[in-house]
């Protein structure tokens, strides 16, 4: 039971949720990128929403399957395809012996999570089994893969479904991903106002909340640094290093901004302008260099509220996808 | 002080200075709620003189809480937490010696402080191994310690732009001395490197230094670096 990379892509890893507690020795939490996606892409093959998944950045490898496998993927859309053929995002694809998946181009997003029933077999560190890049550790020998690893599956527990010569099928549902119920500008990522909001002047404030912010070339898993017309303090103390967290946006000494992102180093110098709200992370998972994006400023209350209304919506999803799957497979 | 830090995690400030009263009630802190955490809590993290706790918003949302908020609840279960905490004993810190090898090859910008400061590198480095120096805090890299404060003659700002920084590297930004403990990009003027492996997956104590140890750095030759490095 495993699959194999027949050819590198430039950065795809192993990840689950994260891995917590360690931060007090300096060991960022990692984890996947787009974890609503990544939750999505494990509920579509009746996976534990945190199990491991592979994510992908493109250009992404291409893998071979050495057994039939159930497989979704979810985040970025990368036009799929399995020997050839399409096959779409959010839906479970079972995927036939011997056959190959790829991906061409972006359509939508920048991180796509692959989930396969039964879950990937990964190496554990410190309680999670993320890649930490840094210490090479977790996930698939702490690095990203390479052309002709072999990653091991875990157990199959579905029925084996004849497929007979089909390369793929592809079940006919898909799983709803629009939590939001209102329409909200694609690019608006709301923000919370950091700690040192107030550092900056108001013209300063007027740009962060009413202009667009162009994500650069240097833009990775550790955080994203931004371009816009330099903002301006106004005032000049140094800041001694604090915790930061996923989502946080700081200011740089030459007057742009940066967000943290998975791989973010668990301290930072830097004003803390604002924090991206938990509810958008996924949303900030998705974009690449070039894209632009406006911030908008929200409460604690409010941010807590889209928090939890999208949880309630995976946790509808992982009731239907169960529902789904069983019935397909006759459980 | 207490403030948000996103909707997912709240800070504790005692004000931005680095002081070692100030960083023992943060590790008094941190232990306390390492060994009582608080409803919800999925880590704390302490720093030089404020700590962070993480928690779960959506676990504690559940529990139906009285707030308007989460992190109203949170933090008023901090401060309950705060009032309750008790007194902490006073333990003589444990103290760790490091080996530095400043010769050349190893120190790029030892040089260049030496000019600055219109000493000797000889000077430099006594007065770098003559100070025990406190462990404030470990973070930026697994296994990495901000030490201080550096003798003042000896202090230097950090660099505008970083540049690759091997493992093992010693370096002062501004009164703070640290250590890298992988290759990385690192803004600090390097002027030595250590042997010793400060991060070790494989090493119960993974990490060789913890925040509240005292540091004293003693200088050695090339060949005792490369005996210490095997």
């Amino acid at each position: 039971m495993s699959i194999r990379v027949i050819k590198a892509g430039v950065l795809d890893s192993i990840q689950d949720a994260g891995r917590f507690g360690w931060q007090f020795l300096g060991v960022n939490p990692s984890g996947v990128m787009d974890r609503f996606s990544s939750e999505i892409a494990n509920m579509l093959v009746g996976n534990d929403p945190g199990e491991v998944v592979i994510e992908l950045h493109f250009p992404a490898s291409i893998f071979l399957f050495e057994e039939p496998s159930l497989v979704a993927i979810a985040g970025a859309d990368l036009s799929a395809s399995v020997n050839g053929e399409p096959v779409p995002v959010l839906h479970p694809v079972l995927v036939n012996k011997g056959t190959v998946i790829q991906f061409h181009r972006y359509r939508s997003g920048a991180r796509a999570c692959l989930a396969i029933h039964g879950g990937i077999v990964a190496d554990e560190w410190l309680g999670s089994r993320s890649t930490q890049l840094q210490v090479m550790a977790g996930g698939f020998h702490g690095r990203a893969l390479r052309k002709d690893d072999q990653i091991d599956l875990k157990k199959n527990t579905f029925a084996p479904l004849d497929m007979g010569d089909k390369d793929f099928v592809i079940l006919p549902w898909r799983a709803d991903v629009n939590w939001r119920n209102e329409s909200e500008r694609g690019d608006v990522l709301y923000v919370l106002p950091g700690h040192e909001w107030d550092w900056i002047t108001q013209e300063s404030k007027d740009e962060v909340l009413s202009t667009p912010f162009t994500v650069t070339q240097q833009s990775d898993r550790m955080g994203y640094k931004l371009k816009n017309a330099p903002l301006i303090l106004n005032r000049n103390d140094e800041l001694i290093s604090s915790p930061v967290s996923f989502g946080t946006i700081q200011l740089l000494p030459n007057g742009q901004l940066i967000i943290l992102m998975a791989d973010h180093q668990t301290a930072g110098g830097y004003p803390r302008i604002a924090h991206i709200i938990s509810a958008d992370h996924s949303k900030a998972a998705q974009l690449k260099a070039g894209d632009e994006i406006r911030f908008k400023k929200t409460g604690q209350h409010e941010a807590e509220k889209l928090f939890f209304k999208q949880q309630q919506h995976l946790h509808q999803l992982q009731n239907a996808c169960k529902f789904r799957l069983e019935e397909f497979f006759g459980e | 002080m207490i403030f948000p830090l996103g909707d997912s995690a709240l800070t504790i400030d005692f004000g931005n200075i680095i002081n070692g009263k100030i960083n023992d009630t943060i590790l008094n802190l941190f232990h306390s709620l390492k060994e009582n955490p608080l409803p919800g809590m999925i880590e704390s993290v302490p720093a030089y003189s404020s700590l962070s706790i993480f928690y779960d918003p959506v676990k504690l949302k559940k529990q139906g809480l009285g707030k308007e908020t989460v992190y109203e609840f949170v933090k008023q279960e901090f401060e309950k937490f705060i009032e309750h905490l008790p007194l902490h004993e006073e333990k003589p810190a444990r103290i760790v010696r490091v080996p530095v090898c400043y010769d050349e090859e190893f120190a790029p910008d030892l040089e260049l402080l030496a000019a600055a400061k219109q000493m000797d590198k000889e000077e430099i480095i006594h007065l770098h191994c003559g100070k025990q120096y406190r462990v404030y805090m470990i973070g930026f890299l697994p296994g990495f310690p901000y030490m201080g404060t550096v003798d003042e003659r000896i202090t230097f700002p950090r660099k505008k732009d970083p540049v690759n920084v091997p493992a093992g590297s010693v370096g002062i930004a501004g009164s703070q001395t640290g250590i890298y403990p992988f290759n990385s990009p690192g803004g600090w003027n390097i002027i030595g490197r250590t042997p010793l492996k400060m991060f070790d997956l494989q090493r119960e104590e993974r990490s060789l230094l913890n925040a509240g140890d005292s540091v004293e750095f003693y200088p050695v030759h090339k060949n005792e670096f490369l005996t210490l490095l095997k």
